[in-house]
């Protein structure tokens, strides 16, 4: 299954042809991708902002943006720049570093987990052997930030969105894991190279969807609370908290939360496209296509062919996923608190346990379905 | 020097700082929000440690352990509990901070004495295992660390149990504590909504 741009390698070479030495190319390479992520990243959340803005108006039969650019598309970036140069407030009776770093760690760790995201075989940052474990491990990060947010707020409402927040995200990713584990135990592999490859043998009937709908649904759900969407948004609940940790926030640090919030949603929406929707996968395998029209898999076309509809298939699959979470955001009402704890505890993490258990049975008894 | 190994002195240089000053912030500072998220930056820069010496699932683990659960339930009680209160002045506070530093010297000692007599250096061909200690970590605790291994699951098992009997009172008839009955009337007043008494 080698096969794909090699990107980095051809720079290289490219580089290497000026003279210059094969660790001065890798320095120069390194920082490219991040750049790279960082931007589809931001992009990805001006897009999603506008998409939230013109669907929820739908729902609601209202027009929404409509002045600045056609249809609207330049409201978000009126809004960044809007946010960019409001004043940066800290309250008089907060607590100044803490209040800074809160929105920091939200960010950050959201950002670093993008590391693993491949758009195709060889198009992901880093592949590295832990993969989706560390995106589990990055996600746990965020709670903290929130607590300090709430807590340095120095005002009620945001103490108890920040205590709400992290037992929303404490409860909701055990079952994240479990669900994440099923997928892992089919693949033999951590890795979101091996788990998206593991499901492109036969196009859209190999997808993880078909052997894990449970799966599926419970990730779903906590992927939605994680990301703290309606119906799942209690920390920050208007009605009841005000905004909850961001009460106090203005400017660039509210906007710090805001970006994390999106960019946490597409991540989420990507993360379920690469582990139950075949990833980079197009829905027929693109070896029968090139087969039907004479092509060798090698050959130079193809491979552009291959990792550009890579990348549509996955930036496709994720926004349809956007798409769903912003309905669901428009056209469901909240849970209450004990009805959230409730649903984690005591039917999303049974649920789950038991899914792993069956995915288990099944691959000692299907190894050639269930086994990768 | 190349350019790898510079890099990991620096950053190696930078996390065992962050270690240090941390730790030392975590006993000295007063406060004990700062103490508890200045722990949470310790925990974070022991991952990285793991990562400088290839062990990337063992740090992704410590993450995920140490500052995604013990941290955040360290914060989460503290904050829980967070009364500004002026605690009392103790008399001999003195005295019992020059006994506790001394027993932390004296443990810091004994650790410095059996870094520099035990020998390091590992002598097998599988000295780095990188991206595959994830299978190995398992196979390993599968077989020769089964038990270990199913004894800590005990124990954990144990304190989940200790936990709900501390949280659920109400189940049982008598205080475990003091073997008095339980005044049951308490029990009913919290566990009931609040909406429903100003109705």
């Amino acid at each position: 299954m080698e096969y794909g741009l090699d990107l980095e390698y051809s720079f290289n070479e490219f580089l290497k042809g000026f003279g210059l030495s094969s660790e001065i190319a890798h320095l120069i390479w390194l920082p490219l991708p991040m750049l790279l992520v960082l931007v589809a990243a931001v992009v990805g959340v001006l897009v999603t902002v506008w998409l939230e803005r013109k669907i929820s108006a739908a729902a609601q039969q209202r027009i929404g943006p409509e002045y600045a650019g056609a249809l609207g598309v330049l409201q978000p970036i009126a809004d960044g720049l809007k946010l960019l140069v409001k004043e940066d407030i800290i309250p008089a009776k907060a607590d100044g570093i803490l209040f800074t770093a809160g929105p920091i760690l939200v960010l950050v760790p959201v950002i670093l987990s993008w590391l693993i995201v491949p758009f195709g075989q060889n198009l992901l940052i880093s592949n590295v052997g832990i993969g989706i474990f560390l995106w589990i491990a990055l996600s746990s990060i965020q709670p903290i930030g929130l607590l300090m947010s709430g807590y340095a707020s120095n005002n009620k409402y945001s103490l108890l969105g920040g205590l709400r927040a992290a037992a929303q995200s404490i409860s909701y990713e055990i079952p994240l894991a479990l669900s994440v584990l099923a997928i892992v135990l089919m693949t033999n592999s951590l890795s979101t190279v091996d788990i998206v490859n593991q499901q492109s043998g036969a196009g859209i009937l190999s997808w993880n969807i078909w052997r894990q709908p449970v799966g599926f649904i419970v990730f779903w759900i906590c992927a939605l609370a994680e990301c703290e969407r309606l119906p799942f948004d209690l920390p920050e609940a208007e009605e009841e908290l005000v905004a909850g940790y961001q009460t106090e926030y203005a400017g660039m640090k509210f906007a710090l939360f805001y970006l994390g919030s999106y960019i946490n949603l597409i991540l989420s929406a990507l993360l379920v496209s690469i582990l139950y929707l075949g990833g980079w996968g197009f829905p027929i395998p693109v070896e029968l296509i090139a087969k039907f029209l004479n092509l060798p898999i090698n050959a130079p076309f193809i491979q552009v062919f291959t990792a550009s509809i890579g990348i549509v298939m996955t930036v496709l699959k994720a926004y349809l996923l956007v798409f769903i979470a912003i309905l669901l955001r428009w056209t469901t009402p909240r849970v209450r608190i004990d009805q959230l704890l409730d649903l984690g505890w005591k039917f999303l993490l049974p649920i789950s346990l038991a899914n792993l258990l069956i995915t288990a049975g099944l691959k000692l008894a299907f190894p050639q379905f269930f086994g990768g | 020097m190349s350019i790898a190994i510079t890099t990991q002195i620096i950053c190696f240089t930078v996390l065992s700082l962050v270690i240090l000053i941390g730790a030392l912030g975590v006993v000295l500072l007063e406060s004990i929000v700062y103490s508890a998220f200045l722990l949470g930056g310790v925990f974070m820069s022991v991952a990285g440690l793991y990562l400088l010496l290839n062990a990337s699932f063992v740090a992704a683990a410590q993450v995920l352990v140490y500052v995604g659960a013990v941290n955040v339930l360290i914060i989460f009680a503290i904050m829980l509990v967070n009364k500004k209160e002026d605690l009392k002045p103790i008399n001999d506070i003195k005295s019992r901070r020059i006994i506790s530093t001394s027993i932390c010297l004296t443990l810091l000692s004994l650790l410095i004495r059996v870094d520099l007599t035990n020998v390091w250096s590992l002598s097998s061909p599988q000295n780095s295992i990188g991206e595959e200690s994830t299978i190995r970590i398992g196979e390993h605790l599968f077989s020769d660390y089964l038990l270990p291994f199913e004894v800590a699951s005990v124990l954990l098992l144990m304190a989940m149990i200790g936990a709900i009997v501390l949280a659920r009172r109400d189940v049982m008839s008598k205080d475990i504590s003091t073997g008095l009955p339980v005044d049951q009337e308490l029990i009913e007043k919290s566990s009931e909504p609040l909406l429903t008494n100003k109705n």
